[in-house]
């Protein structure tokens, strides 16, 4: 568990990133921070593993304060995925995978070993081990990324706009790769992204932010669309302009029980079954949101 | 060629000093520029200061130098070190530069990145930001190599013995073989350092590709003409 205790970050030049965070990051499950550009989900992220120091207020892990570890020894048990991969140019992947284990001084043969179960784990082909990430797409890359995140085994991984910068298809499938190591690996998981879609999908719960990290709304998804706290949050999710809201087709008669649903702007956004003429239900449930593994292993090679 | 022969060893020793005169502020300077060019990178008032009191010093005519070094230094005036410390002075002129060109030029990212998965700040220098200004670096010193072989021939003029000799003499006698003969043994001397520090390179550096070093090569070009 993870614990912001009314934290502030004041930049020296004068900018206040974070003004009076406070939030509970339950153990073993996914916790995402959604907001527009420059509203502070950067920073509150990296004062988890302490690249920034608060200037007020108190971080603590499992209930220990951080601002007493050294910063170095705290980074080494917490995975970091970044946006741009941040792979070391010069490392080959196997050694970019590693390096955690090896500042760890972990002994070399268990380190490769290690490493490359989790080239497996991540759905990359150990054939590319030995390659320098710039012979690597983006995609592989970003899986190398969370590799290098997951090889130490910690119980947190901070993942801050980590599918940012790969094309559509990609992030899909590495969307679901997160959700798949979830479930299995049972981290804890935080979160960053400003793409409302990408939140709703993995979190379990989601925090809404405002400027300054000013919480707007806080939930599971279900909640939080099922009752937007605020016109700024309607609009975030997009709820006012309808876009969420959906009807049945009634000009596309399709084959067999299924109704096709259309958005307010009339763009056809997926199918319902209705046996007889009743809708299919269901119960929202994060579990239940698991994709197809079958879908994991294609679309970036 | 007659005359090669016949002078070969003299010839041979004045290489030998002529190597003695270049190959430390090579190195020296190399070393020095290391730590002063990272610190330049990291701070916007350390750059303006090294850059601007080195560009001034790089502008100063050799025979200057040699001559208020030892002054400056306690030195007798044809103790070899004078030479050797003006021509550090000429080499960190330019590694200075190149060195925080170098640094500069190790992405931001990936900076983090090395700092969020837990290197400490003096293994973070060692083992990736060092490691990844090294294609800039060795642009930078094989451009020092060159400047500074050339360059030791003036201790010849102020009389600490160096290849200069045979041009100065063969210059004055009018003694053309002597005059091309330091002509060539200096370009050989040149051409062997830099195929030295080519070759550590390619050891050192195994990942560098080649769009890199070429990009590296021209960034030292840019600042050599400018
Ligand atoms: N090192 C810094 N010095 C000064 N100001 C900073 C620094 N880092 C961030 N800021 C400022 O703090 C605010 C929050 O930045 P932060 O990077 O946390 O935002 P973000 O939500 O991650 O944005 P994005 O979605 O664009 O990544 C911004 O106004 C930013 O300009
Ligand atoms: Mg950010």
């Amino acid at each position: 568990m993870i614990e912001f205790k009314s934290v502030s970050k004041l930049y020296p030049d004068g900018t206040r990133a974070v003004d009076d965070f406070s939030v509970v990051i339950p153990s073993r499950k996914t916790t995402v921070f959604v907001g527009s550009s420059g509203c502070g989900k950067t920073t509150l992220l990296r004062m988890i593993n302490r690249m920034v120091d608060p200037t007020d207020g108190v971080i603590e892990i499992d209930g220990d304060d951080i601002a007493k570890t050294e910063p170095v020894h705290l980074r080494r048990g917490i995975g970091y995925v970044m946006q741009n991969s941040g792979l070391l140019p010069h490392r080959r992947v196997i050694d970019n995978v590693a390096t955690v284990l090896f500042l760890n001084k972990v002994p070399k043969p268990q380190a490769y070993a290690r490493a490359n179960e989790l080239l497996d784990t991540v759905g990359l082909d150990r054939s590319l081990a030995k390659r320098y990430p710039g012979e690597l797409s983006g995609g592989q890359q970003q899986r190398v990324g969370v590799a290098r995140g997951l090889a130490a085994n910690p119980n947190i991984l901070l993942m801050d706009e980590p599918f940012g910068a790969v094309d559509p298809i990609v992030r899909v499938d590495l969307q679901a790769e997160t959700m798949r190591l979830q479930r299995e690996l049972d981290k804890t998981i935080v979160f960053v992204t400003h793409d409302i879609d990408e939140a709703f999908l993995l979190g379990d719960q989601v925090l809404i932010l405002e400027k300054g990290a000013k919480i707007a709304q806080q939930g599971t998804p279900e909640e939080i669309l099922a009752n937007p706290a605020s016109d700024f949050v309607a609009n975030f999710i997009g709820a006012d302009r309808g876009k969420r809201r959906l009807t049945v087709d009634s000009k596309v008669k399709p084959r067999g029980d299924d109704l096709v649903l259309i958005d307010a702007g009339g763009y056809a956004a997926g199918v319902i079954s209705a046996p007889d003429g009743k809708l299919a239900t269901g119960t929202a449930s994060p579990k239940s949101r698991s994709i197809s593994n079958k879908t994991s292993q294609a679309g970036d090679a | 060629m007659q005359w090669v022969w016949e002078n070969f060893p003299q010839i041979w020793a004045l290489t030998l000093d002529h190597i003695g005169l270049s190959a430390p502020p090579i190195v020296i300077g190399f070393v020095l520029s290391i730590p002063l060019g990272y610190w330049a990178s990291r701070s916007r008032v350390a750059r303006s200061i090294l850059l601007s009191v080195f560009s001034i010093l790089y502008t100063l005519p050799a025979l200057v130098l040699f001559v208020t070094v030892p002054v400056a230094l306690g030195l007798a005036i044809l103790d070899p070190n004078n030479v050797i410390v003006a021509l550090t002075i000429y080499a960190m002129a330019i590694m200075i530069r190149s060195a925080n060109d170098a640094f500069g030029s190790v992405s931001a990212d990936v900076r983090e990145s090395a700092r969020a998965v837990g290197y400490s700040p003096v293994q973070r220098f060692f083992r990736v930001e060092l490691p990844l200004a090294g294609p800039v670096l060795l642009a930078g010193i094989r451009v020092v190599s060159v400047s500074t072989v050339s360059l030791a021939t003036v201790g010849g003029f102020i009389g600490i013995p160096s290849l200069g000799n045979l041009f100065q003499t063969g210059f004055q006698i009018h003694f053309f073989p002597e005059l091309w003969a330091g002509i060539v043994a200096v370009l050989i001397v040149a051409a062997v350092f830099d195929l030295i520090l080519s070759g550590l390179g390619r050891l050192l550096i195994p990942w560098n590709r080649r769009r890199t070093r070429r990009r590296a090569t021209r960034m030292v070009a840019k600042e050599v003409i400018a």
